[in-house]
């Protein structure tokens, strides 16, 4: 089912549909979907992508296209904080391994899993350009760099949800 | 001398805000190409003078490259930034987003100035939050002193600039992937030519540079193409940032004369981490062939020199490794990344790159024969040259280069089931 979008996505993606020439109104696909992306907590469904197809007069095709192309985007529901780790060459270099290692026995889930909570989805990712912080990993939008198991520990500790600490 | 070009706020309180760059002579340029009618040609002239190449990769000559496109054709035409950094090694133009984005518009102006563009596009990548929220401001606050928009200074030259981003994708810093992406398409690099200063985006004559390459060229004009040049070499002109990683003591960027000695930017960056030796260097970002420890030590930073030796100085991302780092490792993580990333669009790299990473996987698992090298090494020159875009050569270039130095320690690890050197 078409998702209906919201006065604020709209406004978001008119906002950002000036920066092209009027009749190319496809060039803000990514932003509409990320849009949507961030009102749906995180992840699109095939009714968001019809709506951004509808909105922008584009073949849903074309949208779907572009929703698979680009890593950000997930098409399965995920959880609240996507952790995604650079397991590339600099991190490997400065013993990234023992990062996800100790990330997925913490978090008890693989690659591509969501915690039974739904508070965490751990994702692998490519290098983040943050190579002198190795290793590295993005929650949302926040780098976090030199990282340790202790020093994951404590981020992750600062995001689980606040319930269960306070044992509501 | 170190951090005076497109690092030259960053000793400064908040070196992203308008008054620490004005305070470095930022936008004088600017303003004085409209109060002393600097022409297009003269800058052309400059930046020729000063032999900058461009710093996205591919080191080509910035001056002759903005000669393409001429001011007086009519109709629209673009200009490109280029700021989806994503060659793995590669941490520059995320830095000068975030801590001096003034001068990177500054530098994207007088670029469409020269060409007579009324409208660019700065496509940053999408994991790039900070990096994307300051350079907004940046450029907020130079619409509202009006060197930005409509007029510019009473010039009657319009130049709209507007920032866009990515959503993760490597390929599409490949310059005409970006410009598909730019148009609302999936990354998929273009047959060149045409070339973009012919066909790019929206099929109009359009200029892409990358981050670092636009950020120059406003020093460069205040002190003059001679200046620059002499910073560095012939045919090599000027500082350039080295993004330094892996086994270091201190990982960081470091803006140097081109033609410094390796020896030099390593010591720089700390030397070797726990005083061990060094056995290999990538000098370029993961794309460049590794070069041995015996190679580097020799070399300077620039592109001839890197160049003569086999290798290329790419983005400039330097990834160093010592003498535990287990090659068979680096290599598969190396083809995992190019299998993961290719596009799919030409066979050769979409089914090879797979290929490359299936057999190096079960080379590192321990289940490897010695003719697996000679097929992984097939695969690889069947790749090369014969794909749309370079990401092709990219993903051929480490596996080639790997095993032409290292393979006695591919041969060792699959006879053994293991690495010998220490593992990593
Ligand atoms: C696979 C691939 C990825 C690339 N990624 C980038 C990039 O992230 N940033 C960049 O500036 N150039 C990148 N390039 C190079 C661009 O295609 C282009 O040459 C460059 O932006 C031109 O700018 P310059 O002349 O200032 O170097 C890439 C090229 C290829 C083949
Ligand atoms: S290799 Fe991990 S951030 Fe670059």
């Amino acid at each position: 089912m078409t998702v209906i979008l919201s006065l604020k996505a709209k406004q978001s993606i008119d906002a950002w549909l000036l920066k092209y020439p009027i009749d190319q109104k496809q060039s803000c696909v990514i932003h509409a979907l990320k849009v949507l992306q961030d009102e749906n907590g995180g992840w699109l469904t095939e009714g968001a992508i019809e709506a951004v197809a509808a909105y922008l007069a584009m073949p849903k095709i074309a949208v779907y296209e572009v929703a698979t192309f680009y890593s950000m985007f997930e098409l399965q529901p995920i959880g609240k904080h996507k952790i995604s780790v650079c397991t590339n060459i600099a991190c490997l270099l400065n013993n990234g391994d023992k990062i996800v290692q100790h990330l997925k026995k913490r978090l008890n889930i693989e690659w591509g899993e969501t915690t039974q909570d739904g508070c965490f989805t751990l994702k692998e990712v490519e290098c983040l350009a943050a190579c002198d912080g190795a290793p590295a990993m993005q929650i949302g939008q926040i780098y976090y760099e030199n990282l340790t198991p202790e020093r994951i520990d404590d981020i992750l500790a600062t995001l689980e949800p606040k319930e269960i600490k306070d044992g509501k | 001398m170190a951090n005076e070009i497109c690092f030259r706020t960053l000793h400064l309180d908040t070196s992203w805000s308008l008054e620490a760059y004005q305070s470095v002579g930022g936008y004088s340029v600017w303003k004085k190409i409209f109060t002393d009618n600097i022409t297009p040609a003269s800058i052309i002239d400059e930046l020729k003078l000063s032999s900058l190449r461009g710093r996205g990769g591919a080191g080509f000559p910035t001056g002759l490259k903005w000669s393409f496109i001429s001011r007086g054709a009519p109709g629209q035409k673009y200009i490109v930034c280029n700021s989806d950094e994503g060659e793995p090694g590669t941490f520059k133009d995320r830095d000068i987003l975030r801590f001096n984005p003034h001068q990177i518009i500054e530098g994207i102006a007088i670029a469409a100035y020269v060409m007579g563009a009324s409208i660019g596009y700065h496509y940053v990548r999408g994991e790039f939050f900070e990096g994307f929220e300051r350079i907004e401001n940046a450029l907020l606050e130079a619409r509202k002193l009006g060197l930005i928009g409509k007029n510019i200074l009473g010039s009657g030259f319009d130049f709209e600039l507007h920032n866009v981003s990515g959503a993760g994708a490597y390929i599409c810093g490949e310059e005409t992937a970006l410009m598909e992406s730019i148009e609302g398409k999936k990354g998929f690099p273009r047959f060149k030519p045409p070339f973009p200063a012919n066909y790019g985006v929206y099929g109009r004559p359009t200029n892409i540079n990358n981050t670092e390459t636009f950020a120059s060229v406003p020093v460069i004009l205040q002190h003059g193409g001679k200046w620059f040049l002499e910073l560095g070499k012939p045919n090599n002109g000027g500082c350039k940032i080295f993004s330094v990683s892996g086994h270091v003591n201190a990982p960081g960027n470091y803006e140097i004369p081109l033609g410094t000695p390796f020896a030099k930017l390593l010591e720089m960056a700390g030397g070797m981490k726990g005083g061990r030796k060094l056995k290999a260097v990538i000098p370029g970002g993961s794309s460049a062939p590794v070069l041995t420890a015996h190679q580097m030590l020799d070399l300077t930073m620039d592109y001839d020199a890197i160049s003569q030796a086999g290798s290329m100085l790419g983005s400039g991302a330097v990834i160093i490794m010592d003498e535990t780092t287990c090659m068979v490792k680096v290599l598969l993580r190396i083809a995992h990344f190019y299998a993961e990333e290719s596009c799919g669009q030409c066979t050769p790299c979409r089914e090879g790159t797979g290929w490359m990473f299936r057999i190096l996987q079960r080379i590192e698992a321990g289940k490897g024969s010695l003719k697996d090298l000679d097929q992984v090494l097939e695969i690889a020159n069947g790749i090369s040259g014969r794909t749309i875009c370079a990401l092709g050569d990219a993903a051929a270039m480490p596996v080639q280069s790997f095993l032409k130095h290292f393979r006695d320690e591919f041969e060792s690890y699959i006879n053994h089931q293991q690495c010998l050197a220490q593992t990593i």
